[in-house]
């Protein structure tokens, strides 16, 4: 097997397994019973927090291989990003049915008043173009630039999400603020590096 | 004073009611099945108010916010067993005849603990029924007479981080304060408890004695109270201090007035699966509403 092979037959369906994992670990949990007494608080938490995480891991893809060298990790971005569509899927899917119960007029209201809800739901929003544009055929169809520009939505969802975590926590914000220090620094790292760096001595 | 007639809910109430509820449960199932074809009309229906039952003690000990513990719900069983109760004694002080310091033993022999059945209502917007062992509050505050300038009741927590991890981060302002009004401290439904369950009150609880207010949101039950100073003015209070658009001083439960950020018009009833109507005053409106009679609950929240 040469290099290339081995990333496609082994190292790929690895990822696929290991980022699975946290929604075989929850679908474990909540058949053992292990979750806490509110269960349903427990799933719509975990689901987000690992969507969360996965965002953060789908921007850090480009700087991480800028500073490794290492290029073959472009090719597990997608996947990464993906994932990180999927728990938010869940995340939502969740508050919908076992929390709201599909009451059209209890999400209806809070989309509308409460503003944590209200960015959460409009970032999921945005993820849902990027998700549709992931094949191969759609960036040929789109062209890479526009591709390019498109999915830079991300930051503004990932940017949302933190918002929706900081707004909806009550008193500890030791957590988002770590998450949101992690966004800023990924988002830094994507600055054009100052001229005189470029200039030869 | 109508001392015998606090308990809002007996525990042989309780059976009734859920053989009540369970007949006419099946009775509406019949015919809700017939009524509603679509499921968007039979969203209330699965949602309308269920009869209380007792929460599980493994829920009630398990399910916490007692941020002295840690911030995560189950923080404070893993982490309440660095409190020591014993020795514990209670300051009372402030505009009182008879101020002292109260043993917590003392306190328990003098004050027979009766068993009270409470709902329960967190800001949260969660909910439990809780088999409370506790005693008037108002036979304390009696026995130690309050002066004629004393209109407010300041209660304090332990403050001690070696005893109380979370203590080392300021997530609030500690030690913990919170407060009622003279009225509202006085009245028959409002307890100090020193157990759940016929059993003695456990660390995260809030041992070995705490308050409990059941028409107001949970956090002005505050737990491990080691000072009660009657005062002239309206105290200072935790989460109204952090956040005092989101946490009133009075902090009844009031399904009409949401939480800046959440809605307060629903509960979910730990263990049960689908959410319920939030009731005014926690459902003891009968009994508390004339304490605020006159007054703009929305704007005194």
């Amino acid at each position: 097997m040469n290099r290339a092979q081995l990333v496609r037959r082994v190292v790929k369906p690895a990822a696929f397994v290991t980022l699975l994992l946290p929604a075989v670990i929850l679908a474990r949990d909540l058949a053992a019973g292990n979750l806490s007494v509110n269960p349903i608080e427990d799933i719509t938490h975990r689901t987000g927090r690992w969507g969360l995480i996965l965002l953060l891991a789908t921007l850090a893809v480009t700087p991480v291989r800028r500073i490794t060298g290492w290029s073959v990790l472009i090719r597990f971005r997608r996947m990464v990003g993906l994932f990180a569509f999927f728990y938010l899927l869940l995340h939502f899917s969740t508050y919908v049915v076992l929390d709201q119960f599909f009451s059209l007029r209890g999400i209806a209201d809070d989309v509308v008043n409460r503003p944590y809800i209200t960015v959460g739901f409009a970032s999921l929003v945005l993820l849902v173009p990027l998700a549709l544009t992931s094949t191969k055929g759609m960036v040929k169809r789109l062209g890479g630039r526009r591709w390019a520009n498109l999915h830079r939505l991300i930051y503004v969802a990932a940017g949302g999400g933190i918002v929706h975590f900081v707004w909806l926590v009550k008193a500890d914000y030791r957590d988002p603020t770590i998450y949101g220090i992690v966004l800023v620094l990924l988002l830094a790292s994507r600055l054009k590096l100052p001229r005189w760096r470029s200039v030869p001595s | 004073m109508l001392i015998k007639k606090q308990n809002d809910i007996s525990s042989s109430e309780i059976t009734d009611e859920v053989s009540y509820h369970g007949r006419r449960e099946f009775i509406e199932t019949v015919a809700g099945a017939a009524a509603y074809a679509a499921v968007g009309p039979l969203v209330p229906w699965f949602q309308r108010r269920q009869a209380d039952e007792l929460t599980s003690y493994e829920a009630i000990t398990s399910y916490n916010n007692f941020y002295e513990f840690g911030t995560g719900k189950d923080d404070p069983a893993r982490n309440a067993g660095s409190l020591r109760t014993r020795p514990w004694t209670v300051t009372v002080e402030g505009e009182v005849h008879k101020p002292g310091v109260l043993d917590i033993d003392d306190i328990i022999k003098r004050y027979p603990a009766e068993e009270r059945v409470y709902r329960l209502r967190c800001v949260e917007a969660w909910s439990m029924v809780i088999p409370w062992l506790g005693f008037p509050l108002a036979n304390l505050l009696k026995a130690v007479e309050p002066t004629s300038k004393a209109r407010f009741v300041e209660f304090t927590t332990l403050h001690d981080p070696t005893q109380m991890p979370g203590q080392k981060r300021n997530v609030l302002p500690w030690p913990y304060v919170e407060g009622l009004r003279l009225d509202e401290a006085m009245h028959p439904l409002t307890i100090l408890s020193v157990g759940l369950y016929g059993k003695m009150l456990p660390n995260q609880n809030g041992a070995p004695i705490r308050l409990v207010v059941p028409w107001k949101y949970g956090f002005k039950s505050i737990k491990s109270i080691v000072r009660i100073r009657l005062v002239e003015s309206q105290p200072v209070t935790a989460w109204n201090s952090v956040a005092p658009r989101e946490y009133g001083f009075y902090s009844n439960v009031n399904p009409e007035v949401n939480h800046p950020r959440w809605s307060q018009r629903k509960e979910r009833r730990i263990g049960k699966l689908f959410k319920q109507d939030t009731l005014m005053f926690n459902g003891y409106g009968d009994q508390v509403a004339q304490l605020y009679s006159g007054m703009d609950l929305k704007r005194y929240f």
